[in-house]
């Protein structure tokens, strides 16, 4: 794999691996597949992929009727559509039937960049952790995002996969052991814990090397899957670190922070700083000055751990 | 009179509809009566099922889109032997399998949950999408509300049922004129119905639908139309065989009294 690649490219390229391996697959989009990356599948399998055009209520209203059926269906579009526009469907059609439709959600959070506002959305992870039975999947890079993918295919039921424009680092080996609903420790330490979801998980693991350097040892966990959420990993941070930061791009409130939290309160309280888009909207720009400016950098962590 | 023994059926069915809302104090009468007999028609003849085997692999389906109506379907199912009558009494109290709207996973012969208007039509379409690709025969027959097409979704799917050339989709809408506040005129205009659908690419059937040789005979109009789907615009009364209910808005959601579901059912030839 490449050094350096986008969640939703490794997407296209999960899509068409497991459509190989599963006939019962089928891709749907709203007129993204491009961007989206299902146009990879549709090229392999075009008897398969089905273009509901603009209109993400009725592609995640079909998309039920064929899981329903049978099918295991991938339906892609921004996330902002998904989750936003399309959420009571997918919560009435999809969350409460327990349809095996992944909802495959690309250009999540602030580092869509140019677009602006209108499509950047820092409230999906919230909005679809509320839904009962809904398994909620945030891969920080393009190996990860391939094995959940393929994960999140096998087992029957609805997901909610959140994937990224930015190519971002790629960090994970091959062969690293990324197992759907476990937090994976990418760094071990006793000072604080870093606790990162999606493309922050790559910002965490800068700011603990610079840590290290003053002295401070942070231990950095990965949190791809938010729900259900590894409760675990995250007491065992609690109680043998003491302090928590958690990272993420998507906003503080009802995000990773919010479920980090939510296990905190309840078995091992302890101090805590939410790094992410702070209740705000964003604006055009390129992805690394938008980060800065919404304060979801490194040093925005690093801040964060300090200050606790 | 060939089709006798299906208005007796209806008639049937409308007496539970009214015991059952009665009984549970709360419910939707209007729109389950005027759908009776559609809902008669589709399963008692028109579509390939068996409460033997509910979920046999080439049955045709039918999604309550205008869920609401949740009492008619449940009576439908409960006269065509899915399970005894006396269980629908239970309709929307605690525990019940019979739901305020269908859940497919409590009710046999229930296919999809429905309730939030608009999602039944657009989960149709994903289904005879399905037995398009499998080359299933069974077919798949949507009830909407008149009220329920002001939804935006229910012309998304619309769309893309014709796009797909959904031949084995069947979408009737139960048009009886009101909704909840009132005329759907005054509410939010939806005529020229009819020619809506045709816009879209439907082949169009209009029938009374409360005459069983016009509803069945638009069936058969359906499954002679290759190419696109059918929607069949059937003009219902609302509140249908239950005088003081017929036409009034204000029946849509409202459980008649003891009294009042007395009356309901002896017009209806039945006993309380």
């Amino acid at each position: 794999m490449a050094d350096k690649m986008a969640t939703r490219e490794a997407y296209g390229k999960a899509l068409v691996e497991i459509g190989a391996e599963n006939p019962n697959l089928i891709v749907m989009d709203a007129d993204l597949s491009k961007s989206t990356k299902t146009g990879d599948f549709q090229k392999v399998y075009p008897e398969r992929f089905f273009n509901m055009g603009i209109a993400e209520q009725n592609l995640y209203g079909t998309a039920a009727g064929l899981a329903l059926s049978g099918k295991v269906v991938c339906a892609s579009t921004f996330a902002m559509f998904a989750s936003g526009r399309a959420f009571e469907i997918i919560r009435n059609s999809i969350g409460y039937t327990g349809a095996n439709v992944k909802v495959c959600a690309t250009h999540a959070g602030i580092t869509v960049g140019e677009d602006g506002a209108s499509h950047q959305t820092f409230e999906d992870i919230a909005l679809m952790r509320t839904i009962p039975g809904m398994t909620v999947v945030n891969p920080s890079d393009g190996v990860s995002a391939m094995k959940l993918m393929k994960q999140v295919c096998a087992f029957e039921g609805p997901a909610y996969v959140r994937l990224g424009r930015a190519s971002v680092p790629v960090f994970y080996d091959e062969s690293a052991d990324i197992v759907l609903g476990k937090g994976h420790e990418l760094r071990a330490g006793g000072d604080v814990a870093i606790i990162a979801t999606g493309i922050m998980v790559a910002e965490a693991m800068k700011v603990a090397e610079s840590l290290a350097e003053e002295g401070i040892e942070a231990r950095v966990i990965d949190i791809h899957t938010i729900k259900p959420l590894d409760e675990e990993i995250i007491i065992k941070a609690a109680s043998e670190c003491g302090k928590i930061v958690t990272a993420e791009e998507h906003s503080v409130i009802g995000g990773l922070g919010s479920a980090v939290a939510e296990v905190v309160v309840k078995n091992c309280p302890c101090m805590m700083a939410m790094v992410g888009q702070n209740d705000t909207f964003g604006e055009s720009g390129k992805p690394d000055e938008l980060k800065e400016k919404y304060g979801m950098t490194a040093a925005d962590i690093v801040a964060a751990v300090k200050g606790l | 009179m060939a089709n006798k023994h299906f208005e007796e059926v209806a008639a049937r069915v409308r007496i539970d509809v009214v015991r059952a809302i009665h009984k549970a104090g709360s419910g939707h009468p209007g729109g389950s009566l005027s759908a009776a007999d559609i809902v008669t028609a589709l399963y008692f003849k028109e579509m390939n099922i068996d409460p033997a085997e509910p979920k046999k692999a080439d049955r045709d389906k039918f999604i309550l889109s205008k869920g609401h109506a949740g009492p008619v379907q449940y009576a439908a199912l409960a006269e065509r032997g899915y399970y005894p009558v006396e269980d629908m009494m239970s309709l929307r109290k605690m525990g019940s399998i019979f739901q305020g709207h269908p859940n497919m996973h409590k009710v046999p012969g229930v296919e999809m949950s429905t309730g939030s208007l608009g999602q039944g039509i657009s989960v149709s379409v994903g289904m005879a999408l399905a037995n398009k690709i499998d080359k299933n025969p069974g077919r798949v027959y949507t009830l909407l509300g008149d009220g329920e097409i002001q939804e935006g979704l229910v012309w998304e799917a619309v769309m893309s049922a014709a796009h797909y050339g959904l031949d084995n989709l069947v979408a009737i809408v139960d048009f009886n004129g009101l909704q909840i506040d009132g005329d759907n005129d005054d509410v939010m205009k939806v005529k020229p119905i009819d020619e809506k659908f045709a816009a879209f690419g439907w082949n169009v059937v209009c029938i009374d639908g409360h005459n069983f040789d016009e509803i069945f005979d638009a069936f058969d109009q359906a499954r002679a139309c290759k190419g696109k789907p059918t929607a069949i615009l059937a003009k219902t009364v609302k509140g249908k065989g239950v005088s003081f209910m017929e036409n009034q808005a204000g029946w849509h959601g409202k459980a008649p009294s003891e009294e009042e579901a007395k009356q309901a059912v002896a017009e209806l030839g039945g006993e309380w």
